[in-house]
């Protein structure tokens, strides 16, 4: 009896919904396998992609968007057993696939608190009706921590989808398997094409883009080196991103906040 | 209709007012005024010192040190030796000396007004009935802050940052200090402060108020000097947390100077903000919106409704409404009680005001300026409307920060809201209809930090005022303008 020859996957970017390879043709060998890596151009579709998805996807209900990252936390259980091949196997790896889902279930109930949470009525000295509610900032970068790669990945992803902003994720260099895989449990939980944007390659080649890119509005900088850090922050300040430090609020719904914008808005009192 | 028959259109108000000034004889200002360090006005060790002047008159009202480095390293020292004692002091009685100063600026009031007046060239009456009140009530709601930090960030411990760097604009200077300097002090933290170079004095003065309220030495320093000294101090090491009001040019830079440092930082910069108006709209008090949108303080606010955008079912009419109205401003001495429109800030700021309205001339935009008399001496702009803009005009895109408006028009509410937000920044907007639920689909979708609807330029200490995109980051004013003065510990 011949044994069976198993159908290898080709691993591709998840950009615009669709699972695509470089438009740079290139690859780079990692965990025994051909990654795609991303070109500066790859970065400026998933951008364009992420700024086309951000209008639908900031407008669809608080509700709304707790169901979507609820679902993707469901497929990713249901494929749990692949996941925690895909990071190594024993129980570290079992850990890490249920912390990312925790992270997401976590997340998929904070969606329709944020607004209470951070917003508020403010008793103006005059007859006017004030309030200031969040909204969330736009396109936001998220640089994934090397490690652990998936929970890393997930922990950038969640507070971002949470609160409304679309992302666009460069998934950890050495271990991209797992992020590439997320976006095939993406890809069927409802998560509208392009509000996630996934990229794999050569940080020292993308990073400089996605920091000076004008049409990115934030960077969640967790996965950054100092060094990273420093040129990142510089590179924000020609269209004034936001930098979002792995410290800042930890995954608590500051976090969160600090992905959303606070608007105020006022209103006269009378008849 | 009586309106349109009129053919006055931009003639002298019918009646002239008496003069009505505002007395100065019970203000002092000082010769000269040395640098707020420890508690004490000391000589700076540049030894140099710059002319302040009054823009409406070009008389040089006092001379102010201009700090160099080690002016700024001496202030921070003082402010991070000061920090010690500030943070671990019992919260209620930190919350006691930013009482104190609330209640010193609201009995000096008159004193300030004046001062900012003659120093600024705004009218007394938005420095009395504007700046002052307001920044007395900032101090006022940030002191109650002071003992209930804990309640303010549920499940977190809010720890102050150490020494602020703050450097503030001349458009409103006593009140941007006080957006600074009060949540600071609230949160515990100590503060070096720079004010505008052309608006150095209701700083001075609140040095002098920081001494009577018996401050501990070192809690408040402030730096006088231009944008050298203001890099001086966002660039100083020891400086833990960076606040910049100003435009978004220096913002930039000074956010590419903390790149890397640890530092926080939050930016209060630039706007261009849409003022939409709607065929529904009650003309008459949209008219006023718009006046006081754009010309109160001669447009130098960041957050101006600079953009007027109508729907072109109602142009004709509300154009002449406003036209009439613009002819009975009234510009002048701003000391004067009656004064509209008062000076503008400074020699360079009007050569740019100048630069960008012929930009709007050879760009093909109609001009109007009500007749008007322009003093003799003095730095002043009429109040100026742009119609036929085309929104890739300069005069529709570039911050202007003085008393000119650039009239667009719209047909559908998604057109409104798409030119609304066409610009790279995103502090404010405004919106006029009386149906409410065009209102609120309105404030949705134009993406600002500040939506006036059926008002505008409204300001509270509650209230919190900040920007999206490139109008910078973090909020001024309520509970969330805390947060960027503490660190939230577990």
């Amino acid at each position: 009896m011949t044994e069976r020859l198993d159908v290898r996957k080709t691993y591709k970017l998840y950009a615009g919904g669709e699972f695509v390879r470089s438009e740079s043709g290139r690859s780079y060998r990692a965990e025994d396998a051909n990654v795609p890596r991303a070109s500066r151009k790859d970065l400026r579709d998933a951008v364009r992609a992420a700024r086309v998805a951000f209008p639908g996807w900031s407008r669809r209900t608080a509700m709304n968007r707790g169901q979507v990252l609820y679902r993707i936390a469901e497929m990713l259980d249901g494929r749990r057993a692949q996941f925690a091949a895909l990071l190594g196997g024993g129980r570290p790896a079992g850990r890490e696939v249920d912390a990312a889902v925790d992270t997401l279930v976590w997340h998929a109930g904070l969606t329709d608190k944020l607004a209470q949470l951070l917003g508020t009525v403010n008793p103006v000295a005059g007859p006017y009706f004030n309030f200031t509610v969040p909204e969330p900032t736009g396109v936001v970068g998220v640089v994934a921590p090397d490690e652990p790669p998936l929970l890393g990945l997930v922990r950038g992803l969640a507070p971002v989808l949470c609160g409304g902003s679309t992302a666009v994720a460069l998934a950890s260099g050495p271990r991209p398997l797992a992020a590439l895989c997320l976006g095939e449990v993406l890809a069927t939980s409802d998560v509208p094409a392009g509000v996630v944007n996934l990229l794999t390659g050569h940080r020292t080649e993308l990073l400089p883009w996605l920091a000076a890119h004008m049409d990115v509005n934030a960077i969640d900088a967790a996965g950054c080196s100092p060094d990273e850090l420093a040129a990142v922050e510089e590179a924000a300040a020609a269209n004034v991103k936001r930098i979002v430090l792995p410290e800042d609020g930890e995954l608590g719904p500051w976090r969160a906040a600090a992905f959303m914008e606070l608007k105020t808005i006022w209103h006269p009192v009378g008849v | 209709m009586a309106i349109a028959k009129r053919t006055d259109l931009g003639a002298p108000a019918p009646f002239e007012y008496a003069p009505a000034p505002e007395a100065t004889d019970h203000v002092t200002i000082a010769p000269k005024y040395d640098l707020f360090i420890g508690g004490r006005f000391v000589r700076a060790h540049s030894r140099r010192r710059f002319p302040t002047v009054n823009p409406a008159t070009e008389e040089v009202l006092s001379e102010v040190a201009e700090a160099d480095e080690a002016d700024v390293d001496r202030a921070v020292t003082a402010a991070g030796d000061a920090f010690r004692t500030w943070s671990g002091l019992p919260a209620a009685r930190r919350a006691r000396y930013v009482f104190r100063l609330s209640r010193l600026i609201q009995e000096r009031a008159r004193e300030l007004a004046v001062v900012e007046t003659m120093d600024g060239g705004k009218p007394i009456k938005e420095s009395r009935d504007v700046d002052v009140p307001l920044a007395a009530a900032h101090f006022f709601y940030y002191a109650g802050w002071a003992d209930k930090l804990e309640w303010a960030f549920p499940n977190r411990r809010p720890r102050p940052l150490g020494v602020a760097g703050q450097v503030i604009p001349w458009n409103f200077p006593l009140l941007m200090l006080a957006w600074k300097v009060a949540p600071a002090l609230a949160a515990g933290n100590t503060v070096v402060l720079k004010p505008a170079e052309t608006t150095p004095l209701t700083a001075m003065l609140f040095a002098d108020i920081c001494q009577q309220a018996e401050l501990p030495p070192g809690v408040v320093n402030i730096v006088t000097g231009a944008g050298a000294t203001g890099a001086l101090v966002t660039g100083h090491p020891a400086v833990r947390k960076v606040a910049f009001t100003g435009s978004t040019e220096v913002g930039k830079l000074i956010q590419r100077q903390v790149a890397g440092t640890g530092k926080r930082l939050t930016l209060e910069l630039g706007g261009k903000a849409a003022n939409v108006v709607f065929d529904d709209a009650p003309l008459d008090q949209a008219v006023e919106g718009i006046v006081n949108g754009i010309y109160f303080n001669q447009g130098h606010v960041c957050c101006a409704g600079s953009r007027l955008l109508v729907q072109e079912s109602i142009v004709g009419p509300l154009l002449e409404k406003l036209k009439q109205r613009l002819g009975t401003l009234r510009l002048g001495d701003p000391l004067d009680k009656n004064t509209d429109v008062g000076a503008i800030n400074s020699p360079q700021q009007l050569r740019k005001i100048e630069g960008l309205v012929n930009s709007g001339v050879e760009e093909g935009a109609e001009l109007f300026q009500p007749a008007c008399r322009l003093p003799e001496r003095g730095y002043w702009f009429p109040p100026t409307l742009f119609t036929n803009v085309a929104q890739s005009s300069r005069i529709a895109r570039e911050e202007i920060f003085g008393p000119v408006l650039s009239v667009l028009t719209f047909r559908t509410p998604d057109e409104a809201v798409e030119k609304a937000n066409n610009t790279p920044y995103g502090l404010a907007a405004g919106v006029w209809t009386e149906k409410g639920s065009r209102i609120l689909w309105m404030s949705e979708r134009m993406r600002a930090g500040v939506v006036w609807a059926n008002t505008y330029n409204r300001f509270d200490p509650t209230s919190p005022f900040g920007g999206y995109k490139e109008s910078g980051f973090g909020r001024e004013g309520g509970l969330q303008g805390l947060l960027p003065y503490v660190e939230l510990a577990r």
